[in-house]
């Protein structure tokens, strides 16, 4: 049978594998196809993975999620020839679940960014329009997803690297509630903050894939026994209180067409029988990506401090081991990771550790007691997941600020935990709106029977327009 | 508060990165940049308000303390730039100075 990689979805693939009606080989030989006439243009993959034993349906991992035998770059030079020779946690549950692997793929330096031009190998594409960034840190693995390389992938979250490339890209992205997924095994940045997830092109192949890879794992600390996963059904919202945060959805920058976008989406809430009502977050969107970017600075300081050329990785030789040291990190790390390194460094350091991430500490505090208080009344709230829609390779790129602000509206629910589920919900200037669905923590299931009847309402065609 | 030359070579000291001129010159312009901004937080007064430092409400997760087989040493070094026997190799410490905080 020919198999249409740009509309099979992973739900599918699984029936037609159960039923017989098509073999592991012969999928995993469609999306090599596929890879092979769109990667060059699109840049998705880092590594590509030739054969493997399992014969389930194919996924994608972004680069910063370790793979035993599998090259693990995290975008970075200074990683360029590792091979880790372990399983992240997550690896490890794809395979069990049957799961292929067909490749790594790209991401912004040490998931650091948000279009994926901080990655040391280049940046990826937007498939609906190559001129465009895909969004970032996890471009490759949304860009992936939507140009029928891969019916599913991975990808991580820390301000908003799964969240807002699904929202660029057209697919659907799900941020898990902090502690649902294990770390073990991925490379770290923010670690209260990082979170692995789903991208797929419908919510009910994210809940699959959610189900497969969420739970307690003994190896990473901070996971939790999670509740089980319910594939969504119904089409409706009934009884559903939906809260629109005055604050998310009026925030300075947010595009026309994406706002007009975002309310038709709203709109149908109310028709598919949900109680809509506005709230507001009146410090989470002020503070929040100042709060953010003094804390996942500090963590990233502290975690990169364990590239030094002596364990792993790239080595810059020198007479003594302090400068080889500095030399190797140098050399070995790009300008964003710097930037951070150093921003970080200096938030921590005498003198300023109180003003800067102790303060920064408490606004997290108010940040969490806000959208606490808004869950009492709400079951899910209701935003743009990005501001703009993908906006074109290397116009911001110079401009550390203005790139910082694509996940303003992301990485206030990030602060607390929260899961975040952002669907595709029309177009603007014929480029990808994402909505972003927020749950109180562990409401994954809430937000992907939301995700489901909104997507089926929306009917949005997750083809993009030129590969059609 | 303005971040100088002198304050990028500090920091960049404890973060043990060799920058270049060109790096120093840039890094003290986005730095007080960047510094403006967040900044921000200092607008509030939360002296009443605890800090957060991670997002879930668990303390103290134990396991039992039970002997369990390490990475087999070849797989230990099997991406370290340079092994000596069971070690892993380094030039001297000891003629540059140490950083120090």
């Amino acid at each position: 049978m020919s198999i249409d990689t740009l509309r099979l979805t992973a739900e599918e693939a699984m029936r037609l594998l159960e039923h017989g009606e098509v073999s592991g080989a012969e999928l995993r030989a469609a999306y090599r196809e596929a890879i092979d006439a769109r990667n060059e243009e699109l840049h998705c993959f880092l590594t590509l993975v030739d054969g493997d034993d399992n014969g389930g349906v194919p996924i994608a991992l972004k680069d910063v999620i370790s793979t035993k035998g599998v090259r693990t770059t995290a975008g970075s030079r200074i990683l360029e020839n590792y091979v880790p020779v372990f399983d992240s946690t997550v690896a490890e549950r794809c395979k069990a679940a049957g799961l292929q692997l067909l490749g790594k793929t790209n991401t912004d330096e040490f998931a650091m960014g948000s279009s994926t031009e901080n990655s040391a190998y280049g940046p990826s594409r937007n498939p609906w329009d190559p001129t465009r960034v895909p969004g970032g840190s996890g471009g490759g693995s949304a860009a992936a997803v939507s140009a029928g390389l891969a019916p599913w992938a991975l990808g991580s979250d820390t301000g908003g690297s799964i969240k807002q490339p699904a929202a660029l890209c057209g697919n659907v992205g799900l941020r898990p509630t902090y502690g649902t997924v294990s770390r073990y095994g991925i490379v770290a940045f923010a670690s209260s903050l990082d979170q692995v997830g789903p991208v797929t092109k419908t919510v009910r192949d994210n809940a699959l894939l959610y189900g497969i890879i969420s739970g307690r794992d003994e190896s990473d600390s901070t996971t939790v026994d999670v509740p089980p996963v319910e594939l969504p059904e119904a089409e409706d919202l009934a009884g559903l209180r939906v809260g629109v945060p005055k604050e998310l959805n009026e925030a300075e920058g947010i595009e026309p067409g994406v706002t007009a976008a975002v309310r038709r989406a709203i709109e149908l809430c109310v028709s598919l029988g949900a109680d809509v009502a506005e709230c507001e977050l009146p410090r989470s969107v002020e503070y929040g990506l100042a709060c953010y970017y003094l804390i996942a600075p500090a963590e990233a300081s502290s975690n990169l401090s364990r590239y030094d050329g002596v364990r792993y990785g790239l080595r810059v030789p020198a007479d003594n081991y302090y400068e080889l040291v500095a030399r190797t990190r140098d050399a070995g790390f790009g300008d964003e990771p710097k930037r951070r390194i150093m921003l970080g460094t200096y938030a921590l350091s005498a003198g300023y550790y109180e003003a800067y991430y102790g303060q920064a500490q408490k606004v997290r505090t108010v940040i969490a007691r806000e959208f606490a208080a808004a869950f009492e009344r709400f079951d899910v709230l209701i935003s743009p997941t990005s501001p703009t829609v993908a906006f074109k390779l290397g116009e911001r790129s110079e401009n550390p600020l203005a790139m910082y602000l694509a996940d303003v509206l992301t990485i206030p629910p990030n602060m607390a935990g929260l899961p975040g589920l952002s669907i595709p919900c029309g177009l603007s200037e014929g480029l990808p709106v994402g909505l972003q669905l927020i749950g109180a923590q562990f409401s994954e299931n809430t937000l992907f029977r939301a995700g489901h009847a909104l997507e089926r309402a929306i009917g949005f065609d997750t083809v993009p327009e030129r590969l059609r | 508060m303005a971040i100088s030359r002198e304050d990028v070579l500090h920091v960049a000291a404890l973060a043990q990165l060799e920058l270049s001129e060109e790096e120093i010159a840039r890094l003290t312009i986005e730095l007080n940049d960047i510094l403006a901004a967040v900044g921000k937080v200092s607008e509030l007064d939360l002296s009443d308000v605890p800090p957060t430092s991670h997002p879930l409400a668990v303390v103290n997760v134990f396991r039992p303390d039970e002997p369990r087989r390490s990475l087999p040493l070849d797989d230990v070094f099997a991406n370290a730039p340079e092994r000596d026997g069971d070690y892993f190799r380094v030039p001297p410490t000891g003629a540059a100075e140490e950083p120090s905080s």
